[in-house]
């Protein structure tokens, strides 16, 4: 057996993508598709109250229109319960156009269909609304008063949790950290943009659907349960996904539109979201207010932790994100507490933004660790290691495979950790001030449960089937090698055909399982098939042969019970920060990271980076800003929601320790997809205090924030 | 009521007019609505789905096509416009089994990770090489002046900044690009 | 957007004519026009396509100046020799613009034209007393980061977001103009923009029809040249406030100076009091923040831009520094 896994192989899918020959969901002109009318959300402008009165008539006599849906016409569809099986949201129905009420500002009013884009985009312009407004609830920070408790968060992990005495030890520390941290509403916006491609079959009695979606499962399961058709008559196909990250966990309105319209008018219809849509009608990351409360000795022990977050929650698809959960294994600290608080807004339901919980909450929690190593005159990286623990310091289990003190050693020395200024504001480069900072990592490992097909045909070719994704993360090329190794073949003799829901079902591409899980199922598929071989002598029959692998969810794998399995790793990052104007520009920044084993070092190392810099938005560009008088995001577009491009990027790398996590899986892998974003951003939140000794809590850090700390440089 | 509108198409014949397009090398007729953009005309009418639309206003790259040799959005700019233009796309820069060398650099750099930024990062990448050997300076360059351009890493990062990857594979990008450019001038 | 027709005018004279016709406009690049347009934010229903005029070239003036065609293209412009050596600023400040893309298309035309990047502008469905005059000012009391500091008025706070004509005003350019009545004819570009007042939606002193054919740059005046953008991202954003500086010192006194804004106001802003603070003062740092204070005397914030009256007295004094003496540090 060659060893395949691992390899830092190129992506087997790159040579179609980089030739614009890989096919995205809005791109199917195959034959059997035929040509598609085109759809256009209308949206509403209001963001709480009623549809008074709609007409029309002035857009269905516009050229090229074949139908406008509004809650007037739209069919009866399958209305949103919790599905006992699945604690995500995704699966459940999600009716559009289903009343004359508006919930959100943006939620789709009608669904405008014509002949050509073009047509349809103009006759969306003519459909006339009036709405009865009322006032609506849209500042998150006007509302506090009105935070709950939820009954549990995402996943059904608990809403608060306590260990020892909080109280009395944070009055009794030596040096306490008390500080509040906001983050903004975030949005994953993926280059692609959400779409849908309806195909409709034997008179609507059947719909195929090319959509952009992480999840194939949950998709069809969603449709079928909105379009109340049997999920068997519903074919999902998503072999290519212009990114994910959360944002297409779920179908959303474009997709329920266009499959309604498709069976309707019995001709394929496509609906793409604009990106300003997007900004109104898929799931944020929600805002947070966060108070992080450190007491430590002296020697810098933690005696009392207590990370309390609020954030906001649209009443009718509450979504609590776990914002501090992680805290309760990151670090030993004998008084401990975490807290989750939700406002309700009358704003669209949040979700799923790449690494939620850690990633807003690292943001918060690591920065006030920097300010108690500051406060302890202390170096960062030790303060951390000093509170190391040794076993889950809430739910006293051991650690399957934990290895962050590593990744903190091996960042400062490759870093050059020792060289960071030992006073904020202290080192001056020409113009810019320079700082250091860092950040631990941390990303709790989950399991799905998930199932794939391998097959191999007596030419010896294999080919391995899962409704799985590659939303980028490069899940055909670790799959290929998978079963390159396990089934003793070349690479080019193995073809992994994904994101189709006659294929075995998986939890698809999200919350950094879909590597783990797939290459797990895969990996059983390929024994189970290679056990068949041996019985039948070694020889494959002229029909070939064809086995199945599965593995369970983390609920029904006692290991995830008995011990605390995370992914581990250590930021550290220089900025400069403009004398002046305040303006922060990253310099460097460094990565490492253990998680258990790496499928293939040179994808990795991509999606690791790629998380890097996610975290570089986080801390200097990102922010959605609501308007609080419309309930509308005001800066909803590419131009004015501001994502790091090319210029603010340096050289960035990221460095994986090999390992292997035998709790986790047979295979010994955890994910990665999320890990490297999380911490990220806070480590650069440190190094710009380091740079100038101005403490930003309210992120982003945009100049204006650093401005009135930092006195103008005379000549 | 029925929402279904009668199809009425004389009313949309009558709007279209007949345009000639070369692209990749091909002559290439169509019969348009003239608001129809370069990009919709080369995604919806041709079915040349390499280029792809990321926010349909400037604001990502994504679009990204060589128009004489430059590289422009395809989103902002209206296909009537371009008769008599030379119009090369993704798919008429290399396709899989005969890769340009930028396309070639790319896969073994895992310069992108989910691909759809990928066809406007390349055709940008090829535009922005010619930009810069034809001596044009950019932001990032000390002295506007001199004739003298040295593609450092910060000239590509600057000068591929109307490219947005959100899978942010931007190190991985940069170091494709260098790899071409090293190679063109040895 | 709305359905038009479409003509490619094969004439300057002839596109005059074309564009008279009611709701017709021209089209240049079209990275604006469109954009605005596939909002329903512009609703021309005839285009007439002057992007292939012969007014592409950039030629020598015998005074000294240039003359820049309309046409000609933000990167060509930005690229040209003589533009790179005697109107840094200006090569500068074009490349300090949108991204590689968008300047091959951007026409030094639209780029003056081009309207304000006020979200609530381009929004239908807020109140904008620029798109629809009585309706309202949505960024006051709103989120108005983005807005001017300096010129606003209670009908209408935004910018205007051009680099380009930022440092064409420090250069004292004029523009170029056919009228419908053929007639040719020169405006200063300081007077080319208007201040919002009560009526925002009137940005120009352009005529019905009147085409930009030209930009005249008068001979380089002496000094140093330098443009500064300050922006939230390292690039292909708009300007938070950016300053271009055009300044001589003999023997450490200033004896000519140039100053104008871009991000402040609803119109390119030249420095005239911060000019004034400079011209016959040491090239030091007390200058330097009395051309500042000069310059922001007036300046309003409207609440999330309040931080722009400090950040461009800094950027202005630090821009003043550099240009004054070339061993500061350059960006
Ligand atoms: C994402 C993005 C980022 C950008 N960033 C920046 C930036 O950082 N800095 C910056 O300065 N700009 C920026 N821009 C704006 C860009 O510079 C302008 O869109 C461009 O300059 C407009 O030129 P155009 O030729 O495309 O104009 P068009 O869109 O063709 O026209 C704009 C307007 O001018 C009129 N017009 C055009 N030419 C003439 C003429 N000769 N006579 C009379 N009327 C005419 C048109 O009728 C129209 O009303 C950005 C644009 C985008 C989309
Ligand atoms: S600032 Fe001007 S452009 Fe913006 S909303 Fe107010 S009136 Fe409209
Ligand atoms: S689609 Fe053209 S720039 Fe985004
Ligand atoms: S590769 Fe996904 S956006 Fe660039």
């Amino acid at each position: 057996m060659t060893a395949m896994i691992g390899k830092p192989v190129n992506r087997v899918d790159g040579p179609l993508k980089v030739s614009g020959q890989a096919t995205y969901a809005y791109e199917h002109w195959e034959n059997d598709v035929g040509q598609p009318l085109y759809g256009f959300i209308v949206g509403a402008t209001i963001g709480n109250g009623r549809i008074a009165r709609i007409d029309t008539t002035r857009a269905e006599r516009a050229a090229g229109v074949q139908l406008v849906m509004t809650h007037l016409n739209a069919p009866v569809q399958g209305i949103p319960t919790p599905d006992p099986s699945v604690p995500l949201p995704y699966w459940v129905a999600k009716p559009e156009l289903s009343s004359p009420d508006i919930h959100h500002y943006g939620q789709p009013v009608a669904l405008v269909v014509a002949t050509t884009f073009e047509q349809a985009r103009a006759a969306s312009n003519l459909v006339d609304v009036e709405y009865t407004a009322e006032p609506g609830h849209y500042e998150f920070a006007a509302r506090h008063d009105q935070a709950y408790a939820p009954k549990t968060l995402v996943m059904g992990i608990a809403t608060d949790t306590a260990v020892g005495d909080f109280d009395s030890a944070f009055a009794g520390a030596e040096v306490k950290i008390d500080q509040r941290f906001t983050t903004p509403y975030e949005f994953s916006q993926p280059m692609e943009p959400n779409v849908c491609l309806a195909v409709p079959h034997r008179d609507g009695e059947e719909l195929t659907a090319y959509v952009s979606t992480q999840i194939v499962s949950a998709a069809r399961a969603r449709i079928a349960k909105t379009l109340l058709m049997d999920p068997q008559r519903i074919d999902i196909v998503a072999p290519y996904i212009g990114g994910g990250f959360g944002s297409k966990l779920a179908v959303h309105a474009e997709t329920i539109l266009a499959l309604l319209a498709a069976r309707q008018l019995k001709q394929p219809v496509k609906v793409a979201m604009t990106r300003q849509q997007i900004f109104q009608l898929v799931g944020m990351r929600t805002t947070s207010s966060q108070r992080v409360r450190l007491g430590a000795e002296r020697d810098g022990r933690l005696v009392a932790l207590a990370h309390e977050a609020t954030m906001y929650a649209n009443p009718q698809e509450e979504w609590a994100e776990p914002m501090a959960a992680f805290l309760r294994s990151l670090y030993a600290a004998p008084n401990r507490l975490t807290r989750h608080r939700l406002v309700p807004l009358d704003l669209q339901g949040n979700e799923d933004v790449r690494a939620p919980g850690e990633a807003p909450g690292l943001l918060a929690l690591e920065s006030a660790m920097d300010e108690l190593a500051h406060a302890l005159a202390m170096d960062p990286v030790e303060l951390r290691i000093g509170n190391e623990p040794t076993r889950d310091p809430e739910r006293d289990v051991p650690f399957s495979d934990r290895r962050l003190v590593e990744c903190m050693r091996e960042g400062a020395h490759r870093f050059g950790w020792e060289g960071r200024p030992a006073r904020p504001g202290s080192r001056r480069d020409a113009r810019w001030l320079v700082g250091y900072g860092m950040a631990a990592a941390s990303r709790g490992h989950p399991q799905a449960p998930t199932k794939a097909r391998v097959r191999i045909g007596a030419d010896g070719n294999a080919v391995v089937q899962s409704d799985m994704t590659d939303i980028g993360t490069g899940t055909y090329t670790i799959l290929t090698q998978v079963a390159a190794e396990c089934l003793g073949l070349p690479m080019d003799r193995v073809r992994v055909e994904l994101g189709r829901s006659e294929f075995p079902t998986s939890w698809g591409s999200g919350g950094s399982w879909g590597a783990a899980n797939s290459s797990n199922a895969v990996r059983r598929a390929c024994e189970a098939l290679c056990e068949k071989q041996r019985t039948a002598d070694g020889r494959i029959p002229a029909e070939g042969l064809e086995a199945e692998g599965e593995i369970v969810g983390a609920s029904d794998d006692p290991n995830f019970t008995n011990y605390s399995m995370s992914s581990y790793g250590a930021h550290f990052a220089e900025v400069g920060v403009d004398i002046d104007t305040c303006e922060i520009r990253l310099r460097r920044m460094l990565g490492v990271f253990a998680a258990g084993r790496i499928l293939n070092h040179k994808t990795a190392r991509s999606q690791l980076i790629g998380g890097m810099i996610w975290g570089v938005g986080a801390a200097l560009h990102e922010e959605a800003v609501i308007d609080s008088r419309s309930g509308a995001f005001v800066n909803r577009d590419l131009a004015e929601y501001l994502v790091p491009v090319h210029a603010d990027i340096p050289e960035i790398d990221a460095i994986v320790l090999d390992g292997f996590d035998d709790k986790a899986n047979a295979l010994g892998v955890k994910g990665i997809g999320e890990l490297s974003i999380c911490g990220a951003g806070a480590s650069i939140a440190n190094a710009v205090f380091n740079a100038t000794g101005v403490r930003v809590r309210d992120f982003p850090i945009t100049l204006d924030k650093v401005l009135p700390g930092l006195p103008l440089a005379e000549v | 009521m029925s929402n279904v509108v009668d199809r009425n198409s004389a009313d949309i014949a009558a709007k279209t007019t007949q345009i000639a397009l070369t692209i990749n090398g091909l002559d290439r007729r169509l019969e348009l609505d003239p608001r129809t953009s370069l990009l919709d005309a080369l995604r919806e009418h041709l079915h040349l789905t390499g280029t792809k639309k990321g926010c349909d206003h400037g604001q990502c790259g994504a679009c990204t096509v060589l128009i004489n040799g430059r590289r422009i959005n395809a989103c902002l700019t209206l296909a009537v416009m371009h008769e008599d233009d030379d119009i090369l796309t993704i798919e008429g820069l290399g396709s899989p089994g005969a890769l340009h060398t930028l396309q070639a650099a790319f896969v073994e750099r895992d310069a992108f990770q989910c691909g759809y930024c990928t066809p406007g990062q390349i055709c940008s990448a090829v535009g922005m090489l010619a930009e810069a050997k034809a001596g044009w300076p950019s932001h990032v360059t000390a002295d506007v002046g001199s004739r003298d351009i040295v593609l450092t890493d910060g000239e590509i990062r600057e000068r591929m900044s109307g490219n947005i990857c959100r899978c942010a594979a931007y190190p991985n990008i940069v170091a494709a690009i260098r790899d071409v450019a090293e190679d063109a001038r040895t | 957007m709305r359905p038009f027709t479409y003509e490619r005018a094969t004439d300057s004279r002839a596109a005059v004519t074309a564009v008279s016709r009611a709701g017709a406009k021209y089209i240049s690049g079209g990275t604006n026009l469109l954009d605005l347009m596939k909002l329903d934010i512009e609703q021309p229903s005839h285009l007439v396509d002057i992007s292939r005029l012969p007014l592409k070239d950039i030629d020598e003036l015998p005074d000294g100046g240039l003359r820049i065609g309309a046409q000609a293209v933000n990167s060509d412009v930005a690229a040209d020799g003589r533009v790179r050596t005697r109107y840094p600023v200006l090569s500068q400040a074009l490349l300090a613009g949108a991204s590689g893309q968008l300047r091959n298309k951007a026409s030094v035309g639209g780029n003056l034209l081009q309207r304000t990047r006020c979200p609530y502008f381009s929004d239908t469905a807020a109140a904008c007393n620029k798109r629809e005059p009585g309706s309202g000012c949505s960024a006051i009391g709103g989120f108005n980061r983005i807005h001017a500091i300096l010129g606003a008025s209670d009908a209408c706070i935004a910018t205007h977001p051009s680099d380009m004509a930022v440092a064409m005003t420090a250069l004292d350019a004029q523009v170029e103009l056919l009228g419908a009545d053929q007639a040719v004819r020169h405006v200063a570009l300081v007077d080319f923009h208007r201040l919002p007042g009560n009526t925002p939606h009137i940005e120009t002193v352009l005529q019905p029809g009147e085409m930009i054919t030209a930009v005249v740059l008068p001979p380089p005046p002496p000094g140093r040249q330098l443009y500064r953008k300050v922006r939230d991202r390292a690039s292909y954003a708009f300007a938070l406030v950016s300053v271009a500086a055009i300044v001589a010192a003999e023997r450490g006194t200033i004896t000519a100076a140039r100053v104008a804004f871009g991000g402040v106001a609803h119109k390119p802003w030249r420095g005239t009091e911060a000019e004034a603070a400079l011209i016959d003062h040491p090239a030091s740092g007390a200058t330097f923040r009395a051309a500042a204070d000069a310059a922001f005397a007036s300046a309003v914030g409207r609440g999330h831009n309040n931080f722009k009256i400090e950040l461009a007295k800094r950027t202005l004094y630090r821009t003043l520094a550099q240009v004054t003496q070339p061993d500061e540090d350059t960006p």
